[in-house]
């Protein structure tokens, strides 16, 4: 799950990150009332879930608080990426000295959480992995004992920090370790943090991820969710256990496992299609599931053919098979629909779909192609 | 031959008198797995499918001294019973629990590698050696006995490509789910390992997804250490960037973790790629044929 940065910063200060003080507005009358409160010059920035926020033109530096109100105009209602802008962020202005990038996150091959730091702050720090890997200096925390002071004074002197401030440093890479730790989060990142020309340390831009498999010990999180930020029918879908992703072509998928999912989708492209969704209907695929991964596949107004491949493990055929009949007669279908049923049972499911006038074929292959024929 | 578990595994069940946990001990039994003994607290004295149940772990293991444990049930019981396990001397133990924490299995891994014993999963759906045991959640029904060793972190996909080979004629030594989740504790690396030294192992099928770079270091590996023929299949070309699909661990970002870095990494370490599950029985029996 990700949050704003504005939430992100709010966070970060719990734990006593020194961030850059700021007021959210949703409208120009409110950006321009904080900037007078402000009384300086302030940033206005655009709040949406997605990267690049600065080249897409979500970002501008107003000195007058009629400066920031027609900011906030321009800013607000913004698409960047495919995400509306329906907030922004009015900060403060910082005098920067010096800016560098600090974040937590999980070394998946290492199996550790990893603090990465660097000199070049304020860029995209991906950019800077590729090209000079050289400038990102990497401490590995151990899994049992955390993440060691001495371990967070070398990052500081390997940035070349003056010596003066490699305890306040440290104080700051242990406070962001510990946020990361206490909410669960896949990443927990400033960029830039600041040190000003007069030797303060401001967190100038926070940004936090949660590790979705533990968000039933947070609701604190839960509760900063943003709906406007999510996908309604991905959202709809998670609750209902079902896992979803929209994609852009024309044949539903619905599918028993991830991996087989994947594939199916991949095999769609393979036959001359373009899958509509990711769709995983979970372990049980019940005649509700089934029902609401219809209702779910048939929102899409492209959709033109569904395919249904079922590889049956414990999940039996026949169960599916009465799960799909059931749930044709709650839902109305109006587009073709083909069936793949393997495995468990496979041979009754076949019957019971017969029955109803639809009919399954035996291999993911056949399937595929005749749901591209059906979606031409 | 085989890898990990066979005629002489005797397992425990932590968890068994739950829904999962009763249910599949049934068809692990009826397989032909030698169950043992099985583990809920305050379930003692109880049978499920005619294995007697305890109250910990140590009082399963003085009794029956089982050398295996899988665990079902909750994701937030699940990293207590792997701990449970390990401390009572179970150097092989199976979690098929989806949705832990990711920072709950980042201790479990380095406890139970410290420990010396061997995790695999969570959220993945066992090992099956055919027609000695079944450890798992997988239907035994469509395996049959051969030469191919299969490694998955899929679930239903790996039926898919089982299916296909026991279908082709071609029978497994031993078929392994290593899991879908961001940490786990078996890695395709370990099971190459052990596929490498199996004798009854003559060709192996690989099956990965997107995210993670696990494909990628496996590619390194089957290129300095693997002499057997590999041949591989890769989920999620048609994925799209940042969103997680199903699994956990299957997200591409960063512009790591896509399924053609895989293949390519792959096909560089002379593994031979199915382009679609219903091909890598072919391509088996082709490497099979060459080796």
């Amino acid at each position: 799950m990700n949050v704003h940065e504005y939430q992100a910063a709010e966070i970060l200060a719990g734990y006593g990150l020194p961030v850059n003080p700021g007021a959210v507005a949703t409208t120009p009358d409110e950006a321009a009332a904080a900037a007078r409160n402000a009384a300086g010059v302030v940033a206005i920035k655009a709040q949406v879930h997605t990267g690049g926020r600065g080249k897409a033109g979500g970002i501008a530096i107003a000195r007058t608080p009629g400066d920031a109100r027609e900011a906030a105009e321009r800013i607000l209602g913004m698409d960047i990426k495919g995400h509306t802008v329906r907030k922004v962020l009015v900060a403060h202005g910082v005098d920067i000295g010096q800016e560098f990038y600090l974040g937590v996150t999980l070394d998946r091959p290492r199996r550790r959480n990893v603090v990465m730091a660097s000199a070049e702050g304020g860029v995209d720090i991906e950019e800077v992995a590729r090209e000079r890997p050289e400038r990102i200096v990497r401490a590995l925390a151990d899994p049992m004992l955390g993440l060691h002071p001495y371990q967070a004074r070398q990052i500081g002197f390997e940035l070349g920090l003056d010596p003066a401030k490699i305890n306040e440093f440290a104080a700051i890479v242990a406070r962001l370790y510990d946020a990361y730790l206490a909410t669960d989060a896949t990443l927990a990142e400033i960029n830039p943090l600041v040190l000003t020309k007069g030797g303060d340390w401001i967190a100038l831009d926070s940004k936090m991820s949660f590790d979705d498999s533990a968000l039933f010990r947070h609701p604190e999180l839960e509760a900063l969710r943003d709906l406007d930020e999510e996908n309604a029918i991905e959202l709809d879908a998670r609750r209902s256990g079902i896992s979803f992703v929209k994609l852009d072509g024309d044949i539903g998928c619905i599918v028993n496992g991830a991996g087989l999912a994947m594939a199916t989708m991949d095999a769609v492209k393979l036959h001359g299609g373009e899958p509509a969704n990711f769709l995983d209907v979970g372990g049980g695929a019940s005649a509700t599931q089934v029902a609401k991964a219809f209702e779910l596949v048939t929102a899409d107004p492209n959709v033109r053919a569904i395919l249904i491949n079922i590889f049956g493990g414990i999940t039996r055929g026949d169960v599916v098979a009465k799960g799909i009949t059931e749930a044709l007669g709650h839902v109305a279908v109006s587009v073709p629909i083909v069936v793949r049923l393997a495995g468990t049972n496979a041979e009754e499911g076949k019957q019971l779909l017969a029955a109803s006038g639809l009919t399954a074929v035996d291999t993911m292959d056949e399937a595929a192609a005749a749901a591209v024929r059906a979606a031409a | 031959m085989s890898i990990l578990v066979d005629a002489a595994t005797r397992l425990l069940v932590q968890g068994i008198t739950g829904r999962e946990g009763s249910f599949h001990t049934q068809q692990m039994v009826e397989y032909g797995t030698q169950v043992v003994a099985g583990v809920t607290p305050g379930g003692k004295g109880k049978e499920v499918a005619g294995v007697p149940v305890f109250d910990t772990v140590a009082e399963a293991v003085a009794a029956t001294r089982p050398n295996t444990s899988i665990i079902y049930g909750p994701a937030r019981f699940a990293p207590d019973a792997i701990y449970e396990a390990v401390d009572n001397g179970i150097p092989f133990v199976v979690c098929i629990t989806e949705g832990i924490p990711i920072a709950d299995m980042a201790p479990v891994y380095a406890y139970v590698k410290e420990k010396g014993a061997r995790l695999l999963g969570p959220n993945c759906p066992g090992l099956i050696t055919p027609g000695q045991a079944k450890v798992g959640i997988m239907p035994g029904f469509i395996h049959a006995p051969g030469p191919v060793g299969l490694v998955s972190r899929s679930g239903t996909l790996t039926y898919e490509v089982v299916d296909a080979l026991t279908r082709a004629g071609l029978g497994q030594s031993t078929a392994v789910g290593i899991g879908g989740d961001p940490i786990i504790g078996t890695s395709f690396v370990d099971v190459l390992t052990l596929f490498e030294e199996d004798p009854a192992t003559e060709a192996i099928v690989l099956i990965g997804e997107i995210g993670g770079n696990d494909e990628e270091t496996a590619a390194r590996f089957i290129r300095d250490r693997v002499s057997k023929p590999v041949v591989g299949f890769i989920a999620g070309r048609t994925a799209p960037a940042g969103k997680r699909m199903g699994h956990a661990g299957a997200i591409i970002s960063g512009g790591s973790g896509a399924a053609a870095d895989k293949i390519a990494a792959l096909e560089d370490a002379g593994v031979h790629v199915a382009d679609r599950p219903s091909a890598v029985p072919e391509l088996v029996a082709q490497a099979m044929a060459r080796a």
